[in-house]
């Protein structure tokens, strides 16, 4: 018996529609059919009209759940792909970010964004909106990399009375599995040693995560032993987990899947800089998507987004520096 | 005409002419540089406005835009709240977080309105969803536009959806003539806005957004059959702005032919000639409530005026609820 990402996504909202009579779900094609990924699979029959189909309308889908917030609901909406979420950007950033600074009522709402990269999606199909969402005062952005933190993290986020922002990997649905749901996890907000090391540390989120470790091992043996960071969530950003590391290993390569100007690496990078830079033996680098729209085809994007081989790279140059 | 239907006039009036020397305060209080930012007024639209909060009751919801201080006032805000946000008073509503018409008390049914246009529409209806959720009927939301928000996505997508849940959702669009300069010929091709209700399967209602007496019928009919479950009602008022589209805005672009026909007329001098007219009101009665709302409104401005403005040292810089999950930003 084992579980995947993608299942712990559905089993979290499961647990939250069955615990709280506040949640209900809105988003394109949730109810019956279950969601283009099945993340909502079976949950409209278990909990009838609490899951429910909307129209093509991110903006009034957005709007929707923002109102129903403000009116004590805790709802969680599935934009079906992170890429649309731009068509409910303004009531997202605009509404639901700035709702409790200027009203003092909270806006708990989770916007599910199935995000990143996988074959053959091309450009509007694997996007990566975390920064864009980071950016703003008034939002929660997490990104699990693992099974559990699926799981728990998406519990967690029902639960906070702020708009989150749950970036869940598309390429990390069917290819992660865990022996079972956990019980508990860390909380959001905190980072992760997602493997212990000493020679330089490399802090990465979601699905770079996997590709980091695989580097990590490669490397392993060159005789290096590299410590692996997952932030889990962007904002707010565990500084201090990477500070700690930063100043064991004291060289520092951020890794993510997104494109390079601004986003979370340059965010990294910017603060272990102004706060530890007595401790770095070397300058610390980054490592990011390229600079274009996401590719079509399966051999330019294996080269578009960073991968171990290319981690791995960077890590030995950072090592040499 | 009834009692109810004249006490109602009244009332109506009554709001409609507080809110004109409200508004009147705001452009001098503006003109002499105590107001910073914006000031948008409602001059040619308090009777469409005013029908609208007069109609609703408590535990409805409202969402109105920049042009409703007659209607806000009819579903309950105030003068002294309306002088406290616009004067950025820490004891207001907004707390100098927000100004102006960004105003509201989402706790009580009031949203306060971002600044993008038809973006209020969905979360109304989000808002009634809510209330349907949890078992409440009778409940009904509505929120105002002018012609220029009609043609945003949002109140296309807001719009269809709430029709789609056949909410009791009620959006009234004040067909202003103008949106900020541009003429409703570049705004939109359809013959009448009302089109439009036949486009998204609701409710159309037209009416002359001049008249008073026109506006509280149609636009109570239109609450009535959301509250009975008729769905969603869309109105359309046909008037013109009478003022700039903000203060700082002389509107010489307006057709001064426009000015001259029926849909330029006063309707807050269209509301008193009736009053007489009827018998419910004399000259000197209503001279009377107009100093009583000059008075109101000049002594309410002279205390707000002394008010505390927000102290930046004592704001606390945080924009989530979740104090746990600030994020910490080292500073040198």
């Amino acid at each position: 018996m084992s579980v995947t990402y993608l299942e712990a996504i559905r089993s979290a909202q499961g647990r939250a529609l069955a615990d709280d009579a506040r949640v209900f779900i809105y988003g394109q094609d949730v109810g019956n059919f279950g969601g283009a990924f099945k993340a909502t699979k079976n949950l409209a029959k278990e909990f009838p009209g609490r899951v429910l189909d909307a129209p093509l309308s991110e903006d009034a889908i957005m709007g929707v759940a923002i109102g129903a917030a403000i009116e004590g609901m805790r709802p969680i909406v599935e934009m079906q792909f992170a890429d649309f979420s731009t068509c409910g950007f303004n009531q997202i950033v605009n509404q639901a970010a700035t709702l409790y600074y200027r009203t003092e009522v909270a806006c708990p709402i989770v916007v599910r964004l199935p995000f990143g990269g996988t074959p053959g999606a091309g450009p509007f199909h694997s996007q990566s909106m975390e920064a864009i969402y980071a950016h703003y005062p008034g939002t929660i952005v997490v990104t699990p990399a693992t099974v559990e933190d699926a799981y728990t993290m998406l519990l967690e986020a029902v639960a906070i009375d702020d708009p989150v922002i749950f970036c869940e990997h598309k390429f990390l649905y069917n290819h992660l599995k865990a022996e079972k749901l956990p019980t508990d996890g860390l909380p959001v907000g905190r980072a992760r040693i997602a493997r212990p090391g000493r020679d330089a540390t490399i802090v990465t989120y979601a699905a770079m995560v996997h590709e980091s470790l695989a580097a990590a091992e490669e490397l392993v043996e060159d005789g290096y032993e590299i410590e692996v960071v997952d932030l889990r969530s962007i904002k707010p950003l565990d500084t201090d987990t990477v500070l700690a590391s930063v100043c064991r290993t004291g060289r520092l390569l951020c890794v993510g899947e997104a494109w390079p100007w601004g986003g979370v690496t340059a965010e990294v990078i910017a603060r272990v800089s102004a706060e530890a830079f007595g401790m770095l033996d070397a300058p610390p680098q980054r490592l990011n998507a390229r600079d274009t729209p996401v590719p079509y085809h399966p051999d330019l994007w294996g080269t578009h987004r960073p991968t171990a081989g290319t981690i791995a790279d960077a890590t030995r140059r950072l090592l040499e520096m | 005409m009834t009692d109810a239907g004249r006490e109602l006039y009244l009332s109506a009036y009554r709001t409609m002419l507080l809110a004109r020397v409200l508004e009147e305060k705001l452009a001098s209080l503006y003109r002499g540089g105590k107001i910073k930012g914006g000031v948008f007024l409602g001059r040619g639209q308090e009777a469409l406005s005013v029908s609208v909060g007069i109609h609703l009751r408590k535990g409805d919801i409202f969402a109105p835009l920049i042009r409703d201080q007659a209607g806000r006032m009819a579903f309950g805000d105030t003068v002294l709240d309306t002088l406290r946000t616009y004067l950025g008073s820490q004891l207001g509503s907004m707390r100098g977080r927000d100004g102006n018409i960004h105003r509201g008390r989402p706790k009580e049914g009031y949203y306060a309105m971002i600044s993008h246009l038809g973006a209020m529409i969905p979360v109304v209806a989000g808002g009634l969803m809510a209330r349907r959720f949890r078992g409440e009927s009778g409940v009904v939301g509505a929120t105002c536009l002018g012609d220029g928000g009609t043609s945003t996505g949002a109140f296309h997508e807001g719009l269809n959806a709430a029709a789609v849940e056949k909410l009791p959702l009620v959006v009234v669009v004040a067909n202003n003539q103008y949106a900020y300069s541009t003429p409703t010929s570049r705004q939109f091709a359809c013959a009448d806005l009302l089109d439009r209700a036949v486009g998204y399967g609701v409710a159309g209602h037209k009416v002359d957004g001049t008249d008073l007496t026109a506006c509280l019928e149609v636009v109570g009919r239109a609450v009535e059959a959301a509250r009975e479950g008729a769905g969603p009602q869309l109105v359309v008022a046909d008037l013109l702005r009478l003022v700039g589209h903000g203060e700082h805005d002389d509107a010489s672009y307006v057709d001064a032919e426009l000015r001259k026909s029926a849909v330029g007329r006063d309707c807050l001098l269209m509301a008193e000639a009736a009053l007489v007219e009827r018998g419910w009101a004399t000259e000197v009665e209503i001279a009377g409530w107009h100093e009583a709302a000059e008075t109101e409104v000049d002594e309410t401005a002279s205390r707000v005026l002394r008010e505390p403005a927000p102290d930046p040292a004592e704001e606390e810089w945080v924009a989530i609820q979740s104090r746990r999950l600030d994020d910490r930003f080292a500073e040198v």
